[in-house]
C-alpha cells in the first residue's frame, strides 16, 4: 500500500518543517509521524514510515529508529481506541491494579491485545504525569483521571457509541 | 606541533607529554601495556564512537595544574581530553577495579557465552575483557534475552545475542557508506542492530562492520564454521584494487585462504596504510577474493606473543620457544616502570630489611642458629 | 498563606486568554526587560535572585545563562525543557495547561537575554493536548507585537515553536532532548562538549525546565535581590510541589520553601492530611528517582531537628538519612502501602526509560526489576537484597547519563531504610502475597542521641 497526506495534512506538514533552519528538516521527524500515524490507521506500516523519509529526504533506517524508540508510535496495527493505563508508582499506590485488571475483565483482553471488534487495544504504559489524579488512563489525546470501575464502564460505553452510531 | 600545545599528563604515576586535544585512552595507550584501560565501543578511526560500554572508565584524581580537584565520577577515558597536569588512575585505582568488574558483568549478562561455536573465538574483545576482569560464576540467574533472527544478506552473518550495542557498525557504514540500511531500533535492554525490513547490507564496504564488530555478533558469513582463528596462519597480503588500498591479512591453512581481513593493530583497530588513511577493505578483497592466486604474499604477520592466535605456528618471533628479548625490548625500549611502590603501602617491607630477617615466630636466623641436625 | 509569585493568578477567570493575563499585569516583565534593561543585566538579575533550575538537579540559573558561548555569527538557541516525564511530577503541565501566557512572557525575556531567535519548546508527547493551549497563546502574544520581528521596536526578534516528544522519560536530560529535538533517538550525548558551547544542531544552546523559565517573570519585576528575599538560605524564591498519593488534596501548590514538611502534609492548606485518617509511613519528596524516606526520617532529620520543603533541609543528613527536593513530585505512601511492590514499580519503569545505550543502565535495569520482582511474588532469597545493593552501587556513577543513578537511588534507598520489609517479605512467601508489612515502626520518633 502507498501513503500520500492530503492537501490539510501536506500543509500541516510544511508547517511543521518551516519551523526549523534550511538544511535541518530531520527535526520535523517525530510531529511528523505523529502526523502521519494519526492521518492514517493509527499506526505506522514501513510503507508509510518510507514515505515521511521520502519527505524529509532522509534514509528510511533513520525513520525506522525513530519509530522503534519512542513509546508513542505504533508499529502494529492498533484498535481505534487505545486505553494506555499508566501502571507507575503513583498510582500503583492509588489503586491501577485493580483499574488494570477491571478493563481485562470487562474487554475480555490482556495488555498488549485488541478486542476481536477491534474498537480497543489496552496498553499498560509507564507514568504520564497525572499522579495527582490517579488512577488514571490516556485515550487519544485525552486523559481519563480519577479511574474508578463506574468511570471505567462510562468511558468503554462512550467509546462504543461512538462507533456503532 | 609546537611546544606549548604539550599538554603533561600522568597516568598510573607514568607522565607523558601528548598534544592538546589528545584522549586520556590515547595517552594511556602511548604509554602501553596495561596502562592503556580496556575499549569494547571506541574506535579511533571511527568519529563519534566511545563513550558506550563503560569499560574504559578512570579515576582522574587530579583536574588539571590550574584546577587540581579531582572529577567528582569515573570518566569514559576514550571521550575526555587530557588537561595539563592531569592525573589519572587506572589499574591504581580501586574504585576503576570495582566499576570495571561491574561493567564486565554487565556486558556478560545477557551475552549467550556460546564461544565454542562462535567464529569470534580467539579474536573476540569481549573474551579478552572478561579473562582479565571477569569472574567465573555469573550470579545472573535469568533467563538471558533473545532476539528474532534477522538475515543482512549472503557475506554479513548477524547474531544479535551477541552484540554488546558498541554502535561502531553503524558508525561505519554512516561514514564509510553513502546510504546505511541498518542501525539500532527499539531501546533499552530491547535495543537491536537490525534493518527493520529484511535487506541485505550490500554496500561495497559494508564488510568493514566485521572488522570493526568487538565480538561475535558480526562475523564473515564465507568463512562461518570453516576453521578456528588460532590454527590459521596469518599473513599479510596486497593486490591492485581498485575499490580500496588492497592490503589485507590472509588468513591461511597450508596455501588455501580461509578468510581475508583489514590488517589490525595491537588494538584490534584496522592499521592506517602508508598514506595515513585507515586501511578499511572492500567486500571484493574480503569475500572474493579467496585464492593465493589473487594475492602478493609479503610474509607472516606479526601476532602478538600473548594470543591464542600465535599458539604454535612461527618460531622465534612468537610461538613457543622461550623469548630472549629483554623487558625494554618488547616495551618499545622503556624500562620497568614502577606501578606502586609497596613502601608507601606497608610498614613491614623496608628496603633495608631483608625480608627473611623480618621478626616474627621464626625468622632465617633462627632457623640457622637452632639448626642442630646440620652438624 | 505563604507569597505566591507563580500561581498568585491562577485562579483568576480566564487568565488563559491574552486579554485577561494582560489586564492583570501580564508582560511586565517583557517591557522592563527589552526597554529598560541588556541581555547582561538580565543575566545578572538572574544570578542574584539565586534561582536554581526546577527540574530537579537545582543548578543555578544565572550561572548557567552565563555559560552559554557567544562565537560570531552562529544563532544560540533556548530550548524549554517541558518533557516531565518524573513519577509523581505534574507541576509544570498544570502551568503550561493554566497558565500558558506566564511560560510564554518568561521565554520571551530569557531569550534576549541568551539571544535566541527561535526558542523551541519541547513537551512530552503525551501530554497531547496542551501544544494547542501554548501555540493559541502563542499566537496572541505574536498578535500583540510580544513576538515576531523587532519586539517592542528594540530590534529583537523571536519565535517560539512547540515540538512533541513521542513517548520517553529519557528526553528530559537536556542531550537527549536536543537529540530528540534533532529529529533522533533520545541517547543521551556524551558531555563534554556541554549544550551551552555545543547543543542543537552544534550551536550553544541553554535548555531551562518550564518553572524555572515562568520564575524569570517574578524575578524581573521584583528584581533578583527582593526575589532572593524569599525563601531561605540557597532556597530562594518560590517552588512548585505536585503532591500526591495517599493524601487527602493531590495538586500542585505553591510554596515558599519556609514551610514545614510536616505542615505540608497535614495543614489544608496543603496536602490536607493522609488519606482515610490513616497513618504516613514513607514518603518520596522530589519525584520518584529522589530516595524514599520513613516518616520519622521525613519529618525531622537525624539530628532531630524539623525538616523543611527547601534543598537544604530535604538533603540534609546525605542520602544516608536525607533526600532531596528534586524535581518537587511528592509522593506519600500510607501504612497500607508495600515499599517492595513500589520500589518494584519504579525499578520497571527505569528499566523501561532506558534508552540502552550505556551497558551498566541497559543490563542493570532490568537485572533489578527482575530481582525485585522475584522478592515481591515470595522467591527471593536474603542474598538478594545484598544483590540488589552491589548492582545498584554499580549503576550509580558510571553511566552517561543521570539516568543511571535514577533507577540506582530509589532502590538503593528502600533497601537502606526498609530492609526489614524485604526480609518479611522473602521470610513470609505465602503471607506477604495476601497481606502487608504495615507500619511497624516507620512513624516513631527517631532516636536522637544526646
Amino acid at each position: 500500500m502507498t501513503y500520500t497526506f492530503n492537501e490539510t495534512q501536506m500543509a500541516e506538514f510544511n508547517r511543521l518543517v518551516a519551523r526549523y533552519p534550511e538544511g535541518k528538516q530531520k527535526s520535523a521527524l517525530l510531529p511528523a509521524l505523529h502526523l502521519a500515524q494519526e492521518s492514517f490507521d493509527g499506526w505506522l506500516p514501513t510503507e508509510l514510515m518510507d514515505y515521511i523519509a521520502g519527505l524529509l529526504k532522509i534514509e528510511p533506517i533513520e525513520v525506522y529508529e525513530v519509530a522503534s524508540f519512542y513509546s508513542m508510535y505504533n508499529l502494529k496495527p492498533v484498535g481505534k481506541f487505545i486505553f494506555e493505563v499508566c501502571q507507575t508508582g503513583p498510582c500503583m499506590i492509588s489503586g491501577s491494579d485493580d483499574i488494570i485488571a477491571y478493563i481485562q475483565q470487562k474487554l475480555d483482553i490482556k495488555p498488549g491485545e485488541t478486542t476481536k471488534d477491534g474498537i480497543f487495544t489496552l496498553k499498560l504504559v509507564e507514568c504520564l504525569g497525572a499522579c495527582g489524579y490517579a488512577p488514571m488512563m490516556q485515550v487519544g489525546k485525552i486523559y481519563k483521571e480519577h479511574l474508578t470501575k463506574e468511570k471505567v464502564d462510562s468511558i468503554i460505553a462512550e467509546y462504543r457509541a461512538t462507533v456503532t452510531k | 606541533m609546537s611546544e606549548q600545545n604539550l599538554f603533561k599528563v600522568t597516568i598510573d604515576n607514568i607522565t607523558i607529554e601528548v598534544p592538546a586535544g589528545t584522549t586520556v585512552l590515547q595517552a594511556a595507550r602511548l604509554i602501553g601495556g596495561q596502562v592503556a584501560p580496556p575499549a569494547m565501543c571506541f574506535y579511533s578511526k571511527l568519529q563519534g564512537s566511545g563513550g558506550k560500554c563503560r569499560t574504559c572508565l578512570v579515576e582522574v584524581s587530579k583536574g588539571s595544574e590550574k584546577d587540581p580537584r579531582p572529577m567528582p565520577k569515573l570518566v569514559a577515558s576514550c571521550r575526555t581530553t587530557v588537561m595539563d597536569g592531569m592525573e589519572v588512575k587506572n589499574i591504581t585505582s580501586e574504585k576503576v577495579i570495582d566499576a570495571r568488574a561491574g561493567v564486565v558483568e554487565f556486558l556478560l549478562l545477557n551475552h549467550p557465552l556460546d564461544c565454542p561455536i562462535c567464529d569470534q573465538a580467539g579474536e573476540c574483545h569481549l573474551q579478552d575483557l572478561s579473562f582479565e576482569h571477569g569472574k567465573s560464576e555469573t550470579r545472573y540467574e535469568f533467563q538471558r534475552r533473545t532476539f528474532k533472527k534477522h538475515d543482512l544478506g549472503k557475506n554479513i552473518q548477524l547474531h544479535m545475542t551477541r552484540c554488546i550495542l558498541c554502535y561502531r557498525c553503524v558508525f561505519t557504514a554512516d561514514q564509510l557508506t553513502n546510504k546505511r540500511v541498518h542501525g539500532i531500533l527499539d531501546r533499552g535492554d530491547h535495543a537491536e542492530i537490525a534493518t527493520h525490513i529484511e535487506k541485505s547490507l550490500d554496500n561495497e564496504f559494508i564488510g568493514n562492520v566485521i572488522d570493526v564488530c568487538p565480538v561475535g555478533a558480526l562475523t564473515d558469513k564465507t568463512f562461518r564454521f570453516k576453521n578456528r582463528v588460532w590454527f590459521l596462519k596469518p599473513m599479510d597480503a596486497h593486490r591492485d584494487c581498485p575499490t580500496c588500498s588492497g592490503r589485507v591479512t590472509l588468513w591461511n591453512r597450508g596455501d588455501e585462504v580461509y578468510r581475508v581481513t583489514a590488517r589490525k593493530d595491537q588494538w584490534g583497530e584496522v592499521e592506517d596504510t602508508p598514506d595515513g588513511k585507515p586501511g578499511w577493505i572492500c567486500n571484493t578483497c574480503r569475500f572474493d577474493k579467496k585464492e593465493t592466486a589473487d594475492w602478493i604474499i609479503e610474509g607472516p604477520r606479526e601476532i602478538s606473543r600473548q594470543s591464542v592466535i600465535a599458539q604454535g605456528h612461527y618460531a622465534g618471533k612468537i610461538g613457543t620457544t622461550k623469548p630472549n628479548e629483554t623487558f625494554a625490548a618488547i616495551n618499545d625500549g622503556r624500562k620497568p616502570h614502577l606501578l606502586m611502590d609497596i613502601h608507601d603501602e606497608s610498614e613491614v617491607n623496608q628496603p633495608n630489611i631483608h625480608l627473611g630477617k623480618i621478626q616474627g615466630p621464626s625468622h632465617g636466623d633462627t632457623f640457622n642458629t637452632n639448626n642442630t641436625h646440620k652438624a | 498563606m505563604g507569597v505566591k509569585l507563580l500561581l498568585d493568578k491562577a485562579n483568576v477567570p480566564g487568565i488563559r486568554s491574552y486579554e485577561v493575563y494582560r489586564r492583570e499585569g501580564g508582560y511586565r516583565s517583557v517591557e522592563k526587560a527589552l526597554k529598560e534593561m541588556n541581555p547582561e543585566s538580565i543575566v545578572e538579575e538572574v544570578k542574584k535572585s539565586g534561582l536554581r533550575g526546577r527540574g530537579g538537579a537545582g543548578f543555578p540559573t544565572g550561572m548557567k545563562w552565563s555559560f552559554i558561548a557567544k562565537p560570531e555569527g552562529v544563532p544560540r538557541h533556548l530550548v524549554c525543557n517541558a518533557d516531565e516525564s518524573e513519577p509523581g511530577t505534574f507541576k509544570d503541565r498544570y502551568l503550561m495547561e493554566f497558565l500558558p501566557h506566564l511560560l510564554i512572557e518568561g521565554l520571551i525575556v530569557s531569550s534576549f537575554a541568551l539571544g535566541s531567535n527561535d526558542t523551541y519548546i519541547y513537551i512530552r508527547g503525551e501530554y497531547a493536548w496542551i501544544p494547542d493551549i501554548l501555540e493559541e497563546a502563542i499566537n496572541e502574544a505574536k498578535a500583540n507585537g510580544w513576538l515576531g520581528k523587532n519586539i517592542l521596536g528594540t530590534g529583537f526578534d523571536c519565535n517560539i515553536h512547540v515540538q512533541r516528544g513521542a513517548g520517553a522519560y529519557i528526553c528530559g536530560e537536556e542531550t537527549a532532548l536536543i537529540e530528540s529535538l534533532e529529529g533522533k533517538r533520545g541517547n543521551p550525548r556524551i558531555k563534554p562538549p556541554f549544550p551551552a558551547i555545543q547543543g542543537l544542531w552544534q550551536r550553544p544552546t541553554v535548555v531551562n525546565n518550564v518553572e524555572t523559565l515562568a520564575a524569570i517573570v517574578p524575578i524581573i519585576n521584583l528584581g533578583g535581590d527582593e526575589y532572593a528575599k524569599i525563601g531561605v538560605g540557597r532556597s530562594t524564591g518560590t517552588k512548585l510541589i505536585s503532591a500526591c498519593g495517599n493524601i487527602n488534596k493531590p495538586g500542585v501548590y505553591e510554596i515558599d520553601m519556609t514551610i514545614s514538611v510536616e505542615e505540608f502534609i497535614y495543614s489544608d492548606e496543603y496536602c490536607g492530611g493522609i488519606k482515610g485518617g490513616k497513618k504516613l509511613k514513607a514518603c518520596i519528596p522530589g519525584g520518584s528517582s529522589v530516595p524514599i524516606l520513613p516518616a520519622n526520617l521525613l519529618l525531622k532529620t537525624a539530628k532531630g531537628e524539623t525538616r523543611y520543603m527547601n534543598y537544604e533541609s530535604l538533603s540534609d543528613g546525605g542520602f544516608a538519612t536525607g533526600s532531596m527536593l528534586g524535581s518537587g513530585g511528592f509522593i506519600v505512601l500510607d501504612e497500607d502501602q508495600c515499599i517492595v511492590k513500589n520500589t518494584l514499580t519504579l525499578a520497571r519503569f527505569y528499566r523501561h526509560e532506558s534508552c540502552g545505550q550505556c551497558s551498566p543502565c541497559r543490563e542493570g535495569t532490568g537485572w533489578m526489576e527482575k530481582i525485585l520482582n522475584k522478592i515481591e511474588h515470595g522467591k527471593g532469597t536474603i542474598a538478594d537484597i545484598d544483590l540488589l545493593w552491589d548492582i545498584q552501587r554499580k549503576i550509580e556513577g558510571n553511566t552517561i547519563c543521570p539516568l543511571g543513578d535514577a533507577a540506582a537511588w530509589p532502590v538503593a534507598a528502600a533497601i537502606r531504610h526498609f530492609r526489614d520489609e524485604f526480609e518479611w517479605h522473602i521470610n513470609n512467601p505465602v503471607l506477604s502475597q495476601t497481606s502487608n508489612f504495615g507500619l511497624q515502626h516507620y512513624a516513631d520518633p527517631i532516636h536522637v542521641p544526646a
